[in-house]
């Protein structure tokens, strides 16, 4: 009570004149020293680093190694690994989440999903990739599947193990956000499941369903140790060629090469983002 | 001699980078040395490459954690001489011409030829053209991309020169192991000592040095080296120029290139590498005859690449060997 009686009563009233004044700004200097450390900084140093040579000159022709055929390949290659997985992953992962969604929302079931969702969804790099080969690889405990070192196949498998529980994750509080009201009147008003999901769940969930898949690809294009310890003979993928670049000891070690393929993955993000925003605003219409 | 050693002794340490315990014996070097001088040694990042060790001497460049001295493949030294500090051990008579540099910026250490090693469960392999056969289903593997992991370059360089390739042109090597893809033989996992134990890379391409049963901790392993297919690649030492202990760094490599029966040009051999004395000890009489007798026998001239043939065999790679095998 004595808490309410200060508050309440004013016991020690905010002297207006004694107050250092501190402006509002200060509050966001850690968030913004933070993401300029560790976002903004690394971002520039990339940046201009992928437009100088080895000697620390300015050139704009490395830019021009993106056009490269065998450059263009590794980008194929994980476009490939990102869009199959991103998709598989968000479609999957969005039935289950639906199919955990319609349970009971305080059951042991669902408890357990998310749980288990939450580590499965944080594993994923060596042991992952070490546990898919003693299962599936040459010499695998189960059988030895004769796909398992094709990409992007038997990659994009090992992928969507953890792509699908993390869609679980972040798709699931959209689930959670449909009424069931909504059902119940477009199915009072004589709607089909068909006709429900078409002009109601669908649209509602499309922004969320769209942003989960990014989320996902996101996490595909940066994934390196996973598809490393897959198989480390041959780049498939720019992470893999990243490493090559920084690695390489037979003459291929290029620091301002890597930063290109660096950059160019950003600016595949970049593409990515700028579509999902405008395909947002168009979905957002009918959300107002 | 005695100088260097009391200069060395008061610096009391040495900084090494990239020295795996396992890997040519080092585990014993690094502590065979401690013991004789009572000089630390700081063994940094022990699983480095030769390029992590160049970044290091960059990097690190004017600290006290620096790197004394390095040992990296041969085309790092010779790219990065400028990094380093000339200097002729007391041994230098006895390293071959063509494997120092003359003013003793870096010099070559010890290294190896390109060999199979294989689970001795498929018997004995004398040509390479067996890995063709079906009981090799999965399981020849080259320990990394050839287009970044030198052991793995000069692994399909080696195939190259037993499919009849010469070291100008590695496209047969290239093809043998599209064939090896094709056969559903060629395995993309790496090779370490792991994969090897695992059982999941029975057949590896790797220096015979790094492919000897007591390196990879497997007893029923082989070690092949192709008649006429002898690639030979070699390591150097350089001591940075901007060494934080420059005595101890002079010392180390007096003791690396002593010809003693527990000095390092022996020790090294003992842990299965050809040190680069190889040729003079054994007129003088001072090699280990047993360790010198457990090396893999070879037939034919060793070939060495030179910088044009490796860049020229990169080259190819770079182009062509995703196509062969994936």
């Amino acid at each position: 009570m004595a808490a309410v009686a200060t508050t309440e009563t004013g016991a020690r009233p905010v002297r207006a004149g004694r107050r250092p004044s501190i402006p509002g700004w200060v509050g966001v200097v850690p968030f913004f020293a933070y993401v300029g450390v560790f976002l903004l900084l690394p971002t520039g140093i990339v940046i201009t680093d992928a437009l100088k040579n080895s000697s620390g000159g300015w050139q704009l022709s490395a830019i021009g190694d993106l056009g490269n055929p065998l450059v263009r390949g590794y980008f194929i290659g994980s476009l490939k690994l990102c869009v199959i997985t991103s998709v598989g992953g968000a479609v999957f992962g969005a039935i289950l989440a639906y199919a955990v969604a319609c349970g009971n929302p305080d059951g042991a079931v669902r408890r357990l999903y998310l749980a288990v969702s939450g580590v499965l969804a944080q594993s994923g790099g060596i042991t992952l990739a070490f546990a898919f080969q003693a299962l599936l690889g040459p010499v695998g405990l189960l059988f030895h599947a004769g796909w398992f070192y094709n990409f992007p196949w038997g990659i994009s498998l090992i992928y969507v193990y953890f792509q699908i529980p993390l869609m679980v994750l972040i798709f699931m509080p959209a689930i959670d956000g449909l009424k069931v009201q909504w059902r119940e009147a477009s199915e009072n008003l004589g709607a089909s499941a068909w006709q429900y999901w078409r002009h109601v769940g669908g649209p509602l969930l499309a922004p969320a369903f769209l942003g989960s898949t990014l989320l996902l690809f996101a996490n595909a294009l940066s994934a390196f140790a996973t598809i490393e310890a897959w198989e480390s003979q041959i780049a498939y993928t720019v992470p893999q060629q990243i490493s090559t670049s920084l690695n390489s000891e037979v003459g291929l070690a290029n620091v301002n090469y890597a930063d290109v393929l660096a950059l160019g993955m950003m600016i595949m993000v970049i593409v990515i983002m700028t579509g999902y925003a405008l395909l947002q605003r168009r979905a957002s219409r009918w959300l107002r | 001699m005695s100088k260097l050693i009391t200069a060395a002794k008061k610096e009391g340490t040495l900084n090494v980078i990239a020295l795996p315990p396992t890997w040519a014996n080092y585990g014993n070097i690094i502590k065979d040395f401690t013991k004789t001088y009572g000089i630390k040694v700081n063994s940094a990042n022990p699983t480095g490459t030769s390029q992590q060790e160049v970044n290091a001497i960059k990097q690190e460049n004017g600290t006290a954690a620096a790197p004394d001295v390095v040992d990296v493949g041969q085309t790092f030294a010779v790219g990065n001489a400028s990094l380093f500090a000339p200097y002729q051990v007391s041994t230098w008579s006895s390293i071959p011409a063509s494997q120092k540099q003359a003013s003793g910026l870096w010099y070559e250490d010890y290294g190896g030829y390109m060999a199979v090693g294989y689970s001795s469960k498929f018997g004995t392999i004398t040509s390479l053209n067996q890995l063709l056969g079906p009981k090799f289903k999965n399981a020849v593997a080259l320990n990394g991309d050839p287009t970044s992991a030198s052991a793995a370059l000069n692994g399909v360089m080696m195939a190259n020169l037993a499919e009849g390739g010469t070291a100008s042109n590695i496209a047969k090597g290239v093809a043998f192991f599209h064939s090896l893809k094709t056969a559903g033989n060629f395995s993309p996992v790496s090779a370490t000592g792991a994969s090897i134990k695992a059982g999941t890379t029975p057949v590896v391409f790797n220096w015979d040095y790094l492919n000897l049963p007591s390196y990879v901790g497997v007893s029923n392993w082989k070690v092949f080296v192709p008649p006429h297919a002898v690639l030979g690649g070699y390591y150097a030492q350089a001591i940075n120029k901007n060494a934080p202990h420059p005595a101890a760094a002079r010392l180390w490599e007096e003791f690396l290139y002593s010809q003693g029966a527990s000095d390092g040009q022996n020790l090294w051999l003992q842990g299965g590498a050809r040190p680069v004395e190889a040729a003079a000890m054994t007129s003088n009489g001072s090699i280990d005859k047993t360790a010198a007798s457990a090396l893999p026998p070879v037939s034919g001239t060793p070939v060495f690449l030179t910088q044009t043939q490796n860049s020229g065999a990169l080259n190819y790679l770079v182009a062509n060997w995703a196509k062969a095998v994936s």
